[in-house]
């Protein structure tokens, strides 16, 4: 906060001390006014602030008290196990995705030299096509609404006679699109690392796949990890979208509450301030590692890393719901 | 192959009715981001605690549940977003006046949704400008608006293209849940309608809807790309 306020204007003299707490006091009058007005007002109005809509989630005497958070609780847990779940095999999917678009990359590079010309052309070519094909399925199931791609899976999987529980279609549906994502937020970071490392890898011996495996993975997870703590978040967020294909979820199970109990503002703010609570925890977490990671890079002859493209972060991150 | 001749109407309304609600969630979100915006950098205490709080509720909640709260919760109000027939926009974007409300339901989750996303957007934007810049535009004795018209939101631009941009993609994409929250007709209750309860084939459906999002998503991104690109060079 101190330090965008510093950018526009200089430290506060006593004058304009005096003039931004007048407008403060101003300011929040007029707030507190204005949310009696637009918030609390039509929502008394409309009987929304009653106990008969609340009892049931916020009194413990209320009959349906226990029944109602032991949904809820069921629900949370599944979309913990979804997530869990969808996380988990993102990462491994998402790390297989990364190498491959590198190997790829550098097979695309070599000339294979000492073998017969055709042979040479055939493998080159191979490589090209190859590399093409990982670059289209990539944009292609980036570009994708998650919904749609749920949709997809949970409609065109059973048309192939597959057929799993919810549980799985709504995974495997995120588990496309996030290990995209996340392949490319680890790639980007294996080619922002400084060429450096992997020269000097190949100078002390180690084949292609040491390298990858010893030296460029685990940096690039390092720099990556702030990144990778929010695409968590929007994994976390995503999982709502299992009501869809009727999954029993933290809002589907808000849903049959809000069926039987007629709430569907009370329900709903109880489940947004669960979200609420578990997101903002996990994005104070990536404040926390970010920092953490600024701080321990103290040797100064480590050669500054290259940021990952600001598109591509920002996009993962408001890709939430999508 | 042929649903996608035979219908091709059906693909081309559906793809139309996403831009449409695209491009109004757009421009409300890139209006209502920028006011956010402005509470979280303002000097005032409690407006800068709206601006923080709103964006901290918005970015940590699923857009599913802004949905439910849009679609059920209004209603519940006895609201039906009529303040959004607004007389010359809705000739052109039908949608907005139509008696059934879920166009205008899904058009507010979006704002209300995309808006945090905008208002961090502008907000790195502000603060990737090096404080020596606006520090020396005062010394030189601009006033706030001078510093900001001339010095600043230049600059702040400039870091923040790229942002808004992938802010708008993830947008479009995140568009094709209000199908699935009453608005009859866009992309994906296309998809919906025509391989559940049309029974037409999944596979080709799914490549005509896939299409509808990827014309919209892919060349911006591309666009993206080479705009973050070419700043890199310049810098």
């Amino acid at each position: 906060m101190s330090q965008q306020t510093s950018v526009l204007y200089d430290v506060p003299g006593p004058r304009q001390r005096r003039i931004t707490l007048i407008s403060s006091i101003v300011a929040g009058v007029v707030l507190l006014v204005g949310a009696y007005f637009l918030i609390y007002r039509p929502l008394d109005r409309n009987g929304q602030l009653s106990m008969e809509l609340w009892g049931p989630l916020v009194d413990p005497s209320n009959e349906n008290f226990s029944q109602v958070w032991d949904r809820i609780g069921l629900g949370f847990k599944n979309t913990l196990i979804a997530a869990a779940l969808a996380i988990v095999s993102s990462l491994v999917i998402g790390t297989l995705l990364a190498l491959l678009r590198i190997q790829l990359k550098s097979l695309t590079r070599r000339r294979f030299v000492g073998m017969a010309t055709p042979l040479a052309y055939l493998l080159r070519g191979l490589s090209a096509l190859l590399s093409a094909i990982t670059r289209v399925c990539v944009e292609v199931f980036r570009g994708l609404p998650v919904v749609i791609t749920i949709f997809f899976v949970a409609r065109g999987f059973p048309e192939f006679g597959l057929y799993f529980d919810n549980l799985w279609y709504l995974v495997i549906g995120l588990t496309i699109y996030n290990s995209v994502v996340i392949g490319e937020i680890l790639r980007s970071g294996m080619e922002g690392l400084p060429g450096g490392q992997a020269e000097a890898a190949a100078a002390i011996g180690l084949s292609p796949t040491q390298t990858t495996r010893m030296i460029l993975l685990p940096q690039a997870f390092r720099i990556m990890l702030p990144a990778l703590i929010s695409q968590l978040v929007v994994v976390l967020k995503d999982t709502s979208l299992g009501f869809i294909i009727s999954y029993e979820e933290t809002l589907n199970i808000g849903k049959q509450i809000i069926g039987v109990l007629g709430n569907p503002i009370q329900v709903y703010v109880v489940i947004a301030v669960l979200f609420i609570v578990v997101n903002y925890s996990l994005s104070k977490l990536a404040q926390y590692v970010q920092r953490r990671l600024a701080r321990g890079r103290k040797t100064a002859a480590t050669p500054a890393q290259n940021p990952p493209p600001a598109a591509l972060m920002s996009q993962a991150e408001g890709g939430a719901g999508s | 192959m042929n649903v996608l001749i035979d219908k091709f109407d059906v693909f081309a309304g559906g793809f139309w009715l996403t831009l449409q609600i695209c491009i109004l969630a757009a421009i409300g979100a890139l209006i209502l981001g920028a006011i956010v915006a402005v509470l979280r950098i303002s000097p005032v205490p409690p407006l800068r605690a709206v601006g923080t709080s709103y964006v901290n509720v918005f970015r940590n909640m699923p857009l599913t549940v802004v949905m439910f709260f849009a679609a059920f919760g209004l209603p519940a109000l006895g609201s039906n977003a009529d303040f959004l027939r607004i007389p010359v926009i809705d000739s052109l974007f039908t949608r907005l006046g139509t008696d059934l409300p879920y166009f205008r339901f899904a058009l507010i989750a979006l704002v209300l949704y995309t808006a945090a996303f905008v208002c961090e957007a502008l907000r790195s934007g502000v603060n990737a400008v090096p404080a020596g810049q606006a520090e020396a535009a005062r010394s030189l004795g601009l006033t706030f608006g001078q510093n900001l018209r001339h010095v600043v939101l230049p600059q702040s631009w400039q870091a923040s293209v790229v942002p808004l941009g992938s802010v708008i993609i993830a947008m479009i994409k995140n568009s094709a849940l209000a199908g699935f929250f009453g608005v009859v007709g866009d992309l994906s209750a296309t998809a919906d309608q025509l391989t559940g309860a049309e029974g037409y084939a999944f596979v080709p459906v799914a490549i005509g809807i896939s299409i509808g999002y990827l014309i919209m998503t892919v060349p911006l991104g591309a666009l993206l790309d080479r705009i973050e690109k070419r700043q890199a060079v310049a810098r």
